[in-house]
């Protein structure tokens, strides 16, 4: 056959004569290996967000063996019971997420809307107590760049009397300990917001009843990225508010 | 062993009626495709754009450097103009120049798929690298940003008051395009494949476009999280990089080089997967070593990473640390020497023929060669303290990026120009434009190595008058080299309309590419394509060429 002839039977047959599973782009030979690209390619992009979040752990590793002093005091200055609650939040929300991919499994639409539902209320509620702690950090002058004061680290601190005033020079490198700490949590905030912002497209779609017909492929990878940012979040904790909180 | 295949008679061949190119019509039908080809197509327009840009901030940094006063323009003119040329040429140009035209055009196709795994991110990846082109203009448009584009710090955060956010901006919008591209690459490569295409019998393009991949997804996103410090260090003040603060400018040199001595390997691997499918097809050979040059490109994209503090030798790492990484740049002249190696033992007693592409592929071999020994030069720790920061650099990173990817790029598009377009180029011109800008290019950066040798230090818009004749040879050379760009624009717009017929397979080549009509359907394949052969079975060829078709799956 020459390429005329190639042309003009695709041009009369198409590809209609193969029966298309509904959802089945017209590149992939099968459901399977459609599937299979897409969990492929969203955990490529987790990894993406790995070596993104990384830079900023490398540098948080580097500062806290130079500066641990600061990075203790600093630390001792974040409010525990938010961070906590806010473990405990996003750790309920990816349970929410986890029962609303197994909801799309087993078809149940109600299930499906109102676990994505939950999914984004417990989402919106870390966001709210991590915009009222950067509020708090704000009136205490820990905010570098724009109002920061060493103040609170030259004097004895009532909430940790036993934390040593430190001396001026390392009470400045508490600048970066609060720099990295709202550009880890300020990115990972990001995250969030753009995630619950996808979950409200989803739970439009499942409202409109998709999901649940056995494609499902788009919310079992918004479940992973929704667990990634968990996960994000299970490392900066520790790292951001437990700094030897044991003394 | 080789095989002499008369190339086909072109004079009788036709023009599909339906193509990818006339399947759909008006302008929406490009800027909503989903067509692998098409977006190739687009991505091959822009970056044609902001190449002929970044070339004439090249043209304005050599006609200032002619004389020795900084007399064209101010100095800080000269250091916008030389800050843009570099941005542009490096995230508009050179990362995406091969991956995203030519490899999006073939990568689906050699593996036999209809099209890449996620279309509609792959064009979203144009649009992003559109936005960023886009945001560096604005940049380039209000005032221009002169950092150099390595966006050094504290130099960026804290002492120029130009456009760095809006260029930093940039850099992060298209740096995002490119991991969307690697992205789609790597899965792709992984999901797609024909049956019978195995690892092993994929072209080397292929594997050098995967190895390239890896440090798209990997690398860029370290980028992208240190422009954001960047830019909110001089935004709000936040101190990550300020030594005020007690950050470390010197953690930011260490960040940005994580991603960007692997970005060289981005842009430099895909220009060797270029080089190795038309050494092969115009020497009628099967590429010699074929798994180790396979395996070179993986072991460049691994080594790449572990190489980046050579950048820094002269800026305060410790001994040790210098001593470590100035072996392990060794180490990344290695796989390199094997391709070189390799591609030469594939021409020997080969059928060689001089077709444009090859003459290109030639200007390669021999341009990246140099820029990759004098690199190594530059990777030992003495050697460099002496020569970095001069025109030793300049001169050593041109003959990779240019002498090297760009003759490759140009290699490309020539090779591949009858399959994306279904015309031919003409051939006696493009021998001239290919002569035109080896010897343009020769002129342009060896009288540098002398000048940096002789301690000419990089940007800088004035220089001691004896440096003068070196440096107008340089500028001569310039346009030359300018010329030799010039032409290709033109003669190949011209083709689109005038050029030659070319035939599924005007070279004879191998890959699956060459089998299926030119320019392709949408679908590219009638039929997915079963492969029985290996790569560069130039055997296979002549006896499928004496029966008929591609076997295919009903």
């Amino acid at each position: 056959m020459d390429s005329h002839a190639l042309a003009a039977q695709t041009s009369e047959t198409g590809h209609i004569e193969h029966a298309h599973p509904p959802h089945l782009r017209h590149h992939f030979e099968t459901v399977e290996q459609q599937r299979e690209a897409a969990s492929f390619g969203m955990w490529l992009f987790l990894l993406t967000e790995i070596m993104f979040f990384g830079g900023l752990f490398c540098a948080y590793l580097i500062y806290r063996n130079w500066y641990y002093p600061a990075f203790v005091v600093g630390s001792h200055q974040l409010k525990i019971w938010a961070g906590t609650t806010n473990t405990g939040v996003l750790i309920g929300s990816s349970f929410t997420m986890a029962m609303a991919v197994y909801s799309s499994q087993v078809r149940n639409r109600a299930a499906l809307i109102g676990y994505l539902l939950l999914t984004i209320v417990l989402g919106t509620v870390f966001l709210g107590i991590k915009g009222y702690e950067w509020h708090d950090e704000w009136e205490h002058h820990h905010v570098p760049g724009l109002n920061f004061s060493v103040s609170d680290f030259v004097h004895t601190s009532a909430a940790y009397p036993e934390d040593k005033p430190l001396p001026l020079d390392m009470a400045e490198k508490t600048q970066v300990y609060f720099s990295l700490y709202f550009a880890m949590t300020g990115m990972h905030a990001l995250h969030m917001i753009i995630g619950v912002s996808l979950l409200i497209i989803l739970l439009a779609q499942a409202w409109g009843g998709a999901y649940t017909d056995g494609h499902m492929t788009t919310i079992e990878n918004f479940g992973l990225y929704w667990h990634f940012v968990d996960i994000i979040w299970i490392f900066l904790f520790p790292l951001l508010y437990l700094i030897s909180r044991h003394q | 062993m080789s095989t002499i295949v008369s190339l086909p008679d072109q004079s009788t061949a036709t023009l599909p009626k339906v193509s990818y190119l006339n399947k759909e019509y008006g302008l929406k039908s490009w800027l909503l495709t989903g067509d692998h080809k098409r977006i190739a197509i687009l991505y091959l327009i822009s970056i044609t754009f902001f190449f002929f840009i970044g070339g004439a901030m090249a043209g304005l940094i050599r006609l200032e450097l002619l004389t020795p006063a900084s007399d064209l323009m101010a100095a800080d003119t000269y250091n916008k103009v030389f800050t843009m040329h570099g941005i542009i040429m490096v995230f508009l140009f050179l990362v995406p120049s091969v991956p995203a035209t030519i490899g999006n055009f073939l990568i689906p196709i050699m593996v036999g798929a209809k099209d890449l795994a996620f279309p509609k991110i792959n064009l979203l990846s144009w649009y992003l690298y559109i936005a960023g082109g886009i945001l560096l203009m604005t940049a380039l448009i209000s005032g221009g940003v002169d950092t150099g584009w390595t966006f050094t710090t504290p130099l960026s955060t804290h002492y120029l008051n130009t456009h760095v956010i809006t260029a930093g901006l940039a850099v992060f919008v298209a740096g995002f395009s490119s991991i969307f591209t690697g992205l789609n690459f790597i899965v792709t490569i992984h999901r797609m494949r024909a049956p019978g295409m195995t690892w092993f019998r994929l072209p080397l393009f292929v594997w050098s476009h995967y190895a390239a991949s890896i440090l798209m997804v990997l690398g860029t996103p370290v980028l992208a999280i240190t422009l954001v410090l960047v830019i909110l260090e001089r935004t709000i003040g936040i101190g990550v990089f300020d030594p005020a603060k007690g950050g470390d400018p010197l953690l930011f040199q260490h960040l940005f080089w994580f991603y960007s001595h692997p970005a060289v390997y981005i842009m430099i691997l895909p220009g060797m997967g270029v080089i190795s499918e038309v050494i092969s097809t115009f020497s009628r050979k099967r590429v010699f070593g074929y798994t180790a040059v396979a395996f070179s490109s993986v072991a460049i994209a691994v080594f790449g990473f572990f190489v980046w503090a050579h950048h820094m030798f002269i800026m305060g790492v410790s001994n040790y640390s210098a001593l470590v990484f100035s072996l392990l740049t060794m180490l990344v002249a290695v796989p390199s020497a094997i391709k070189i190696f390799n591609w030469a033992a594939t021409l020997y007693k080969g059928s060689i023929t001089f077709e444009t592409p090859m003459l290109y592929a030639f200007g390669f071999m021999g341009l990246f060669t140099i820029g990759g020994l004098t690199g190594v030069f530059l990777g030992s720790l003495g050697m460099d303290i002496h020569l970095t920061e001069t025109y030793f650099i300049v001169a050593h990173f041109h003959f990779v990026m240019v002498g090297g990817m760009l003759m490759a790029y140009l290699s490309g598009v020539h090779f591949w120009w009858p399959k994306m377009t279904g015309r031919m180029y003409p051939e006696g011109l493009s021998k001239l434009a290919a002569v035109t800008t080896f010897i343009g290019f020769i002129l342009t950066f060896f009288p540098q190595f002398i000048l940096g040798y002789l301690g000419m230090p990089r940007r800088y818009a004035a220089y001691p008058p004896e440096f003068q004749v070196l440096n107008v040879f340089s500028t001569a050379g310039a346009s030359v080299l300018g010329v030799g760009y010039l032409l290709p624009l033109l003669y190949l717009t011209w083709s689109l309309k005038y050029g030659a017929i070319a035939g599924a397979n005007p070279w004879q080549a191998t890959g699956l590419e060459w089998q299926i009509q030119s320019p392709p359907l949408t679908e590219n394949f009638v039929e997915t394509p079963i492969v029985t052969h290996e790569a560069y079975d130039y055997e296979w060829l002549a006896h499928k060429t004496e029966h008929d078709e591609v076997e295919t799956v009903g």
